[in-house]
């Protein structure tokens, strides 16, 4: 292929992987939990397509499998699974008590998002040049963001996509710096990815008998008691 | 080939538990599947620790990853020992429930289960596949852990889902960094433990730091390494007894052998620090466990606890570096799972008999039941390092080693912890066992009458368990010598 082939395939790699950062910070910002599970797959069609176009780049055909194994397992089978598995609750809540607001949450992972653009710097600089495409600090970005994403939501369904985030994270850098995984090992780990979703779904379902909702943040019973521990010392 | 049919029982056993049968089907069919596993991973030690390698003997693409070396072999057994006699204690303590036949099948499933992906761990040799399968222990095991489906179970098993995947993320970019370091060595090696080891000294440094750094971190934060351990207490004080002692016997020591798995890798690339990492989160994690243990208020959480603490202890003897604090922590890993399987047979048995978990609420057990008094202070002091049990030997293995090493500081703090970890364990035992009823006390604990309601099958395992604990205290046969030397030395290539 010629140089401007190449050229358009990476500014349009470029492109799709910047829509993938927006993606994930979309993810951090809406409250509806079914806007939430949307944006994840049009995350994952971007990884896909960023897939695509660096097999194209790189004439790479295994690159479309990763690609094809995302089109199929995340818009089609993750959502099938939502619904065989998990209550319709998760869906149609609207989270009121986030740990932070959104303007912070979303300042927050701007930060991350630069944070991730340094520590994929010295990454890059130690592969070989044509490892070099915008995936790897983008990859950190999500892998970061996604992880952000946990930590702030108390709802079932954001953190179970915060972990998927976090999934293709990770996979955007693997499909430019570790380009020649063999398919099986893709194939198991997305099949992974759809095990995560069938089993949270089981458990968000018996959470919500349990407690009557679908916000797991409210179970916060397990923890230390110093005070019961010295207090038993003086009633002795 | 014995290799494949050990990974291949567990898989046949979750197919034949599927069968709607007498409730005693699941649990007969899980006992013969672990036992027979047992015998064939004992084989296969024996083989390795003889001086043999073992591998799938099949040249078909990805059995190509199967391979056994005495690291591998070590885990696998103790892997098979823990699924054995949890299986045996299963019997009788799940019959206890009065569970419906659906829910005992499901409780059989996921056991078989995650015994599978257990025992795939050492056995597989690529790394993004061994992965794979302890990303498939959390699920395996996460509906074991919310098993009792009370409000506290289903937190437990969220929190231990969500970080223990959370760390998963992070661990697999690890994996990815790991294989683009391998790439640029410019290695033709295949991507295995071996082929890294060979290929590490060409390798970028900052890729193969920043790979170690995410695995450790990923991956530690499933074995329970403070500060990533805040679910480890959670999950392996919810789940059933014989699940616990699966999680926290085993499980934890077959994660960290990944994270064992790169210290040979790091040694053979040109100065790496991966012994400093290891020192200081190992030290983090006794000493915060140490402190931890004095106010926890749950006796399951206590040994839960105390399962952080020899992570700690484990990673930072490997740290201290050298074979001899390598064959201590190969020691202390044999000793930790043995004797923390027998801990949460006893925890068991003391929650059968009394009910509950609160330490609080458990006073003068020794009257109440005997049996399960003497199984706690056995396990607490075993747990704890008293001699002559094999913990203590452990310990003191690691100890000696820290000194001829001459690293005072970090052998000192280790010893310092250690002793308040003992005092802490035995303080809340001493006082469940020994301890006088308040008058006014918890209402919640009944006069029992049950003493003898302890199934035969719990205290059939709560003996077979306590064996290995009393012998290895004073005596290591000569193969288990050889399989702990052979698995230190894979420590350090």
């Amino acid at each position: 292929m010629n140089d401007t082939t190449n050229q358009l395939l990476d500014n349009l790699n470029s492109l799709v992987t910047g829509l993938f950062l927006l993606t994930a910070f979309g993810i951090v910002a809406m409250r509806q939990a079914r806007g939430v599970l949307h944006l994840f797959i049009a995350q994952s069609l971007l990884l896909a397509a960023s897939a695509v176009l660096l097999g194209l780049r790189f004439t790479s055909e295994h690159l479309y499998g990763v690609a094809l194994v995302n089109i199929i397992s995340k818009p089609i089978i993750v959502p099938w699974l939502l619904r065989k598995t998990s209550p319709s609750e998760v869906y149609t809540r609207r989270e009121v008590t986030q740990a932070l607001n959104i303007p912070t949450a979303l300042l927050i992972a701007l930060a991350l998002a630069i944070l991730a653009y340094f520590l994929g710097l010295p990454l890059l600089k130690a592969v070989a040049p044509e490892f070099r495409g915008p995936n790897v600090p983008i990859g950190i970005a999500g892998l970061l963001l996604g992880a952000f994403t946990i930590t702030v939501r108390r709802e079932a369904l954001p953190l179970l996509i915060g972990l998927l985030v976090m999934e293709n994270g990770a996979f955007l850098a693997g499909i430019d710096i570790a380009r020649n995984l063999k398919m099986l090992i893709e194939l198991a780990i997305a099949t992974d990815g759809l095990i995560i979703v069938f089993i949270m779904g089981v458990l968000t379902r018996a959470v919500q008998k349990q407690i009557g909702t679908t916000a797991v943040g409210e179970l916060a019973a397990l923890k230390e008691a110093p005070a019961e521990f010295f207090k038993k010392e003086t009633t002795k | 080939m014995s290799i494949l049919i050990i990974l291949l029982l567990p898989l046949i056993a979750t197919l034949l538990v599927c069968l709607p049968l007498k409730k005693t089907w699941a649990s007969g069919v899980t006992v013969v599947a672990s036992l027979a596993t047992l015998m064939l991973s004992v084989r296969v030690a024996w083989l390795v620790a003889a001086g043999n390698s073992v591998t799938a003997d099949l040249n078909i693409g990805w059995l190509n990853w199967i391979a056994v070396d005495g690291l591998s072999a070590l885990i696998l057994v103790l892997i098979a020992f823990v699924a054995t006699t949890a299986a045996i204690y299963s019997v009788g303590y799940m019959a206890h429930g009065n569970l419906k036949p659906g829910k005992l099948r499901l409780y059989y499933i996921n056991y078989n289960l995650f015994v599978f992906s257990m025992l795939a761990i050492p056995v597989l040799a690529e790394p993004t596949s061994v992965w794979i399968v302890v990303e498939l222990t959390t699920l395996a095991s996460a509906l074991l852990v919310s098993f009792e489906n009370t409000r506290e179970a289903l937190e437990a098993a969220w929190k231990y889902v969500v970080l223990s995947l959370m760390g998963a993320g992070i661990a697999l970019f690890g994996f990815l960094v790991l294989f683009a370091a391998m790439q640029a060595s410019g290695s033709t090696n295949a991507y295995t433990w071996r082929g890294l080891i060979d290929a590490a000294p060409m390798m970028p440094p900052v890729l193969l730091q920043t790979a170690f750094l995410l695995i450790l971190i990923g991956l530690g934060t499933k074995v329970g390494l403070v500060p990533m351990h805040t679910w480890l207490p959670d999950a392996h004080s919810q789940a059933p007894s014989p699940v616990c002692a699966l999680l926290s016997g085993i499980e934890t020591s077959s994660i960290l052998y990944v994270i064992l798995r790169l210290f040979p890798v790091m040694q053979a690339a040109p100065n790496s620090h991966a012994e400093t990492w290891a020192v200081v989160l190992g030290l983090i994690s006794v000493g915060t466990a140490a402190f931890l243990l004095l106010q926890v208020k749950d006796y399951k959480r206590l040994f839960a606890f105390s399962t952080v603490e020899h992570m700690g202890i484990i990673l930072t003897a490997v740290g201290l570096g050298a074979s001899v604090a390598g064959y201590g922590a190969m020691q202390q890993i044999v000793s930790h799972c043995v004797t923390k399987s027998f801990c949460f047979f006893a925890a068991g048995a003391v929650l059968l008999s009394v009910k509950t978990r609160r330490i609080v609420s458990i006073r003068g057990l020794v009257r109440q039941s005997p049996l399960a008094s003497a199984a706690l202070v056995f396990g607490g002091l075993a747990i704890a390092g008293a001699p002559p049990l094999a913990v203590f030997l452990s310990e003191f293995s690691i100890l000696k080693a820290g000194l001829t090493q001459k690293e005072y500081l970090a052998t000192g703090l280790l010893a310092v912890f250690i002793v308040i970890a003992f005092f802490g364990i035995m303080l809340h035992i001493n006082r469940m066992v020994f301890g006088a009823r308040e008058t006014g006390g918890d209402a919640s604990s009944p006069q029992s009458d049950n003493a003898s309601t302890l199934p035969f099958s719990c205290r059939l395992a709560l003996i077979v368990a306590a064996v290995p604990v009393l012998i290895l205290g004073f005596y290591i046969p000569q193969p288990l010598h050889d399989l702990l030397t052979q698995a230190a030395a894979a420590l350090t290539q």
